[in-house]
C-alpha cells in the first residue's frame, strides 16, 4: 500500500497534494493495465471510476451510425480520463480506448465522492485540480470546432 | 531581430519567368512546386520570406518559400488550391512557366535563436514557411539548445511533409510532436490542438525562442500558451498573413496596424503585434 501511495502521489495530477489527502485517496485506488484496443469505458456506461494515466495512450472516441468513430482527443502519461463520475447521473459521455499498452490508476468514484462529501477540504482540493483540466479541454474543443486548418493559403 | 534580403530584380514589380521543374502532390489540394529561373540564377532567400507567384492571365498570389535556403538553384513553394490563382498554380504541370517576383519580406530570426532552446510550432499549411528554418536549424543543430518541432493539422490526411516529419523525428537532436484535430481510429498519434503540445515539451522558458506559423487563431492561442509557460513576448515570432498585393509596401492592402505585412513582415515579433491580434477589425 505504501508503494501504491507513493506512486499515486507522484502522478502529475496530484503533484504537491497534502499527504493526508493522499492517504485518503489511496484507499479508493487500484492499479490497472489496458491492452491496445481495450476500452476503459463505453458511452452510456456507469461512470464508477476515473483514471490517472501513468503510461500509454488513451483515445476518446465518439461514434455515429454508419460512420467510423472519431477520435476527439488522445491522452497520455500524466493526464486524467473522465469527469462524468462527478456529474449525476454518473454516465460516460464517450468511449475511452487504450491505443497502446496503458497503465493507469483507477479511482473508485463512489469511494471518492463519499470521501469528498465527508471532507470538504479534500473535495475542494480535487475540484481545484480538476477544474483547470476541464477548462483547458473545453477551450481546446472550441478551437477544434473552428476547423482553422481548412481554408488557409500560403 | 528579423532580417530581410532585398528582392533581386531592378524592378520589383516585374515578374520574371520561372519554369516548373517538378510537382509533388502533398495532399488532395496541396502541391509543392520546384521552380527554376529561365534566365540567370535563383536569388538568395532567407527562411520566412515569400515570393509573388503569377499564373499568367489569372493573377498573382504571395507564397512563402518552403525549400532549403542552402540550395541556390531553385525556389520551392507549397501551395493550397483555395482560389482561382492558387488553383491554377497547383495545377501547373512540369515544364510550364509561372511569373515570379521576390523574394520579399522579413525572415525567421534563426541566427538570433542560436544558444536558445527552440520551439518551432506550425499549424496546417504553416509548416511550409517554417520548413526552410527547420532545414537551416537542423544543418547546425549543435548551435542550439533543445529543438522541438510541433505540428498540428486538421486530420492525418491533411498533414504536410509526412516523410520528412518522420525523418526529423528519428533524429536525436530534435523532438517532433504531431497532433490532429480529430481522426478515425487508424491514427495512433496525438489528437488535440497544437498549444496543448507545449506543456509536454522540455524547454527552459527563460532561454527559449519560438517560431510560429499557421492560421491566426492558432497563432493567438499558441502565443498565449507560450506566454503562460514563461516565454518572453519578444522571443516569440509569428508569420502573419494578410492580403499582400504589391509586396513592397506601396499599395497598403496588407496593412496590419502600423505595419505592412509584406514589407515589415511577414515574420513579426509577438510583443509588437500582440495587442493588434486581439482587435478583430484590423
Amino acid at each position: 500500500m505504501e508503494t501504491l501511495e507513493r506512486l499515486l502521489l507522484a502522478h502529475p495530477f496530484l503533484a504537491g497534494i497534502d499527504p493526508a489527502f493522499g492517504r485518503l485517496l489511496v484507499g479508493c485506488t487500484r492499479n490497472l493495465r489496458f491492452a491496445p484496443g481495450q476500452y476503459l469505458f463505453r458511452e452510456g456506461g456507469p461512470a464508477d471510476e476515473f483514471y490517472l494515466i501513468r503510461e500509454g495512450r488513451v483515445a476518446l472516441e465518439l461514434h455515429a451510425p454508419a460512420r467510423p468513430p472519431i477520435i476527439i482527443a488522445a491522452l497520455g502519461a500524466g493526464e486524467l480520463v473522465g469527469a462524468s463520475w462527478l456529474v449525476p447521473p454518473y454516465r460516460w459521455g464517450f468511449d475511452a480506448k487504450a491505443t497502446t499498452n496503458t497503465r493507469a490508476f483507477g479511482l473508485d468514484a463512489t469511494c471518492l465522492r463519499e470521501k469528498c462529501d465527508a471532507d470538504h477540504h479534500l473535495g475542494y482540493e480535487m475540484m481545484r485540480r480538476l477544474l483547470p483540466v476541464m477548462v483547458r479541454r473545453m477551450q481546446a474543443a472550441r478551437q477544434q470546432m473552428l476547423d482553422v486548418y481548412g481554408h488557409t493559403s500560403a | 531581430m528579423s532580417a530581410a534580403i532585398a528582392p533581386s530584380p531592378a524592378d520589383p514589380m516585374l515578374p520574371a519567368p520561372w519554369r516548373v521543374r517538378a510537382v509533388r502532390r502533398e495532399t488532395a489540394d496541396v502541391a509543392t512546386l520546384d521552380l527554376v529561373p529561365l534566365e540567370g540564377d535563383a536569388p538568395r532567400f532567407a527562411p520566412g520570406q515569400f515570393n509573388m507567384l503569377y499564373a499568367f492571365g489569372i493573377g498573382e498570389v504571395p507564397v512563402s518559400v518552403s525549400g532549403d535556403p542552402a540550395d541556390p538553384t531553385r525556389f520551392v513553394h507549397t501551395v493550397r488550391a483555395v482560389g482561382a490563382v492558387s488553383t491554377a498554380i497547383v495545377a501547373a504541370a512540369p515544364g510550364s512557366v509561372l511569373g515570379l517576383r521576390g523574394p520579399f519580406g522579413s525572415a525567421w530570426p534563426v541566427d538570433a535563436a542560436e544558444g536558445h532552446d527552440l520551439l518551432i510550432v506550425a499549424g496546417g499549411l504553416g509548416l511550409a514557411p517554417l520548413r526552410p528554418a527547420i532545414y537551416q536549424v537542423l544543418a547546425g543543430s549543435e548551435r542550439f539548445g533543445r529543438i522541438a518541432v510541433l505540428y498540428g493539422g486538421r486530420g492525418p490526411a491533411e498533414l504536410l511533409f509526412r516523410d520528412e516529419l518522420a525523418a526529423w523525428g528519428a533524429r536525436a537532436d530534435v523532438t517532433v510532436a504531431v497532433t490532429v484535430d480529430h481522426s478515425d481510429p487508424s491514427w495512433h498519434g496525438h489528437v488535440g490542438v497544437v498549444p496543448a503540445l507545449i506543456k509536454k515539451m522540455d524547454f527552459d522558458p527563460s532561454n527559449t525562442m519560438a517560431l510560429l506559423c499557421g492560421p491566426e487563431v492558432m497563432l493567438r492561442f499558441t502565443a498565449t500558451a507560450l506566454r503562460g509557460a514563461g516565454v518572453a513576448a519578444d522571443h516569440i515570432f509569428l508569420s502573419m498573413e494578410r492580403n499582400m498585393k504589391c509586396a513592397i509596401g506601396l499599395c497598403g492592402h496588407c496593412q496590419f496596424g502600423a505595419d505592412f505585412v509584406c514589407k515589415d513582415g511577414p515574420v513579426l515579433p509577438y510583443d509588437r503585434i500582440a495587442a493588434r491580434l486581439a482587435v478583430r477589425e484590423i
